[in-house]
């Protein structure tokens, strides 16, 4: 068969649902071996991010209004339909220089840790609430509540591993994300979105952007209506920053990292834990 | 400001009827105080270093109690070499049951000596003798009593976990409830394996260092807990010590906010329980006579010193005049005066700076167009008060609504519908607490589901339990203190 000149794909930051472009219409080159371009990536700036906050917002009490079930379901779901388009991802991976048989490493730990976070949304509820034999005639008891609107900073490396990781203990828990994929291979990510927009995923539910850390980070940890920030990269000084800037509404921030993206402690409900309060109720007994 | 007799209608709530309460005063004879106290370091009274002392004063007298050591940054360091010293020499290399049987000792020997505790209490902060008696040095006991089991089954608590304990733990506590919040701090610390230096608040630094006392007669080894007096500076120095491995902090959300920014690029590991501004919600269905007990119960307990204190009431329509009625009854028939009297239902303002601050507020409230109505008890000529004090005519663009008062003073709304007063009592920076009442079980547990907030009471309030977790939501803090949950605080993985 002759020759047939691909169709290029334009990729797309995924927001409240829709795929956009920045507001901006800024956007960073992706270039590929010997400089050739990949693809053209959109810069996000503040102005996308405060957006993507709002969306995260408008969905986080339906999502987490959802039953446990429910939700579990349309995680699993997100397992399957990345099973159906795995090789889309291996390919990504190699564009972006990977080998295929590291590709095809990570593509499938993806999923399967999917398919580990689907299975906590009905279970992580009994695990880390307590029945408290108070003194007086009250029926006490504490139960985890999702914090809200969660900022993701995803891993450069593996990215799209370290960036399906670092979400998943978010969103199981009934938190909505605004996620910073990682800036130097994106393409997965992007295409991740596409999996989250056919898996039933609630549009704002998971919201990526693609950009500089550098263009973000103050932002994302100076936003008063951010519940909590999940930095999964290795910068100390920028965690230092985000630590200083979240004082402002007393963000949570978590440092999440692993030397190795792929080991077992990365499948871990205490990650699920660290973004939920513990709510206490007294409910009388007896009147 | 309105006096009940200018709202001419009549109390139903008249107890008086010709007779007068007499004083009933708890007798202080057999409390010992010294004259001078030095920080406790080491297991020993330790003179401060630069010599400094400050005068804490009976704020239902203004009469001076005691003079206390003034800590500086050499006094803190002291206290932290000995805390690591008794954590790398004695503490860590206990076992989780010889922990265990120190802290039960503590425990019991409050229980022996809660009489005095209390008068101290009251002595030192202005809370009626009937809560310090009853509820603080009580509960100070137990959560030593609770934590205590903890100590050797610390495996069993986080499953698939290995916890070990996080070192030397710098903890400051506020003036509101001194032993109970020492108890708190220093009972999960412990339990959990680690050593601590504690700073009490430079109003009530005096229950502390009896505590000292008891932790001397228990022979805890040295260092294990170590207590440094002193204001904001010193408990600066031991937030930014650069040998404290966890920071736990009571107190105001600024201060709060502070202490998160000092912490910030340390591997400091930090909880923070802040303030707040709870609603306490009253549906139409209510038991309102239980209700109106539990608004007062909510709002003057502890002169409203209270970061949990129900101080935003919303009333729904149907029955708002009634309860503010009935409120305004129960308000008059409460007795404001000398903590030590059993009879009294709210004591002294805890310092001159606190009383200040609120008659700022009310003041406040005054000029926004607050319509204020204030008990006509009779209040003592020395001595900080402030009447029990409710506010209406207010919506929640007001600072009074918005802002943590920390005082007697309470405002009221009204609504229509759930979902109005969901979105009432969530619309503030602060999540620590809130409360619903209602007759029926499922309305309690739709509004709580609701509320934003970490502790939720229905159709009671301000109740505290050493099982029961307690911490806020978004800026009213970090973390739990108190339960299971309150372990994870003091322990690493």
């Amino acid at each position: 068969m002759a020759d047939r000149l691909d169709i290029q794909k334009t990729y797309k930051m995924y927001v409240g649902g829709a795929f956009i472009r920045s507001e901006s219409g800024h956007y960073y080159p992706l270039t590929g071996k010997g400089g050739k371009l990949t693809a053209n990536i959109c810069l996000a700036t503040r102005k996308d991010f405060r957006d993507a906050v709002t969306k995260a917002r408008g969905a986080q009490e339906k999502w987490a209004g959802r039953s446990a079930y429910n939700r579990g379901q349309i995680l699993y779901r997100i397992a399957e339909m990345m099973e159906g388009r795995k090789d889309q991802f291996i390919a990504e991976l190699v564009r972006e220089g990977l080998t295929k048989k590291q590709a095809e490493k990570e593509t499938l730990a993806t999923i399967d840790r999917v398919v580990y976070f689907a299975g906590w949304t009905d279970k992580y509820t009994q695990l880390f609430s307590t029945v408290n034999p108070v003194q007086s005639s009250h029926f006490n008891f504490s139960l985890p509540e999702p914090m809200g609107v969660v900022v993701v900073m995803a891993p450069e490396k593996p990215s799209l591993l370290g960036l399906v990781s670092s979400i998943l203990p978010a969103i199981v828990g009934g938190n909505t994300v605004i996620a910073l994929a990682s800036t130097g291979a994106p393409l997965s990510a992007l295409t991740f979105s596409e999996i989250l927009h056919s898996s039933d995923v609630p549009g704002g539910v998971i919201n990526i952007l693609t950009g500089k850390t550098e263009d973000l980070a103050e932002h994302f940890s100076t936003h008063m209506d951010v519940n909590a920030v999940v930095y999964a990269r290795e910068d100390e000084s920028m965690l230092h920053q985000i630590q200083e800037n979240a004082t402002g509404n007393l963000k949570r921030v978590y440092h999440v990292w692993y030397k190795d993206w792929y080991s077992d402690e990365v499948d871990n409900p205490y990650a699920i834990a660290d973004l939920q309060e513990t709510k206490t109720t007294w409910h009388p007994v007896g009147i | 400001m309105l006096k009940e007799t200018e709202l001419k209608r009549p109390n139903r709530l008249n107890f008086t009827g010709g007779w007068n309460y007499d004083p009933a005063p708890e007798s202080a004879s057999n409390v010992k105080l010294k004259e001078t106290y030095q920080h406790f370091i080491n297991g020993k009274f330790t003179e401060p270093e630069e010599g400094k002392y400050f005068a804490t004063l009976n704020p239902a007298t203004e009469e001076k109690l005691a003079d206390v050591a003034d800590g500086s940054a050499a006094d803190v360091d002291a206290a932290v070499k000995a805390a690591r010293n008794g954590y790398n020499k004695y503490w860590s290399k206990l076992s989780g049951r010889d922990r265990a049987r120190y802290i039960y000792r503590i425990a019991r020997m409050i229980q022996e000596r809660a009489r005095e505790f209390a008068i101290i209490e009251s002595l030192d902060g202005g809370k009626p003798i009937r809560e310090s008696r009853d509820v603080d040095v009580p509960l100070s006991a137990a959560y030593f009593f609770y934590y205590a089991g903890w100590a050797d089954k610390l495996e069993y608590a986080f499953p698939n976990r290995n916890p070990k304990p996080v070192g030397v733990a710098g903890q400051i506590i506020p003036w509101n409830f001194p032993l109970m919040m020492a108890a708190w701090k220093i009972a999960p610390a412990l339990a959990a394996g680690n050593t601590v230096v504690l700073k009490p608040a430079e109003t009530t630094p005096l229950t502390c260092l009896k505590l000292a006392e008891i932790i001397q007669e228990a022979d805890l080894p040295p260092g294990v807990v170590n207590f440094v007096t002193g204001a904001g500076a010193t408990g600066s120095e031991i937030v930014s010590h650069p040998d404290i491995d966890k920071v736990a902090f009571t107190g105001s959300t600024k201060v709060g906010k502070m202490i998160h920014k000092s912490v910030a690029g340390t591997n400091k590991k930090l909880t923070l329980e802040l303030g707040g501004k709870a609603a306490n919600i009253v549906m139409d269905d209510a038991p309102l006579d239980q209700a109106v007990e539990g608004i007062v119960n909510g709002i003057f307990f502890n002169q409203g010193h209270v970061c949990c204190a129900g101080s935003r009431l919303f009333v729904q329509e149907g029955v708002a005049d009634t309860v503010r009625d009935k409120l305004i009854d129960r308000m008059e028939s409460l007795i404001v005066g000398d903590p030590l009297d059993k009879n009294t239902d709210i004591g002294a303002i805890n310092s001159q700076k606190q009383l200040q601050t609120i008659n700022n507020y009310l003041e406040l409230g005054l000029n926004e167009g607050g319509e204020i109505y204030q008990s006509s008890c009779p209040i003592p000529d020395k001595g900080y008060w402030v009447a029990p004090t409710l506010i209406g005519n207010v919506s929640q663009s007001h600072r009074i609504v918005q802002e943590e008062i920390f005082g007697p003073v309470l405002t009221i709304q009204t609504f229509r519908t759930p979902a109005e007063v969901i979105e009432k009592a969530n619309n503030t920076p602060y999540g620590l607490s809130g409360g619903v009442w209602t007759d029926k079980g499922s309305k309690i547990f739709n509004l709580t589901s609701q509320l934003r907030a970490g502790v939720v009471w229905a159709n009671t309030y301000n109740k505290f339990d050493p099982t029961s977790p307690f911490g806020g939501y978004k800026e009213s803090g970090i973390g739990r203190e108190g339960g299971l949950h309150g372990l994870s605080a003091y322990l690493k993985f």
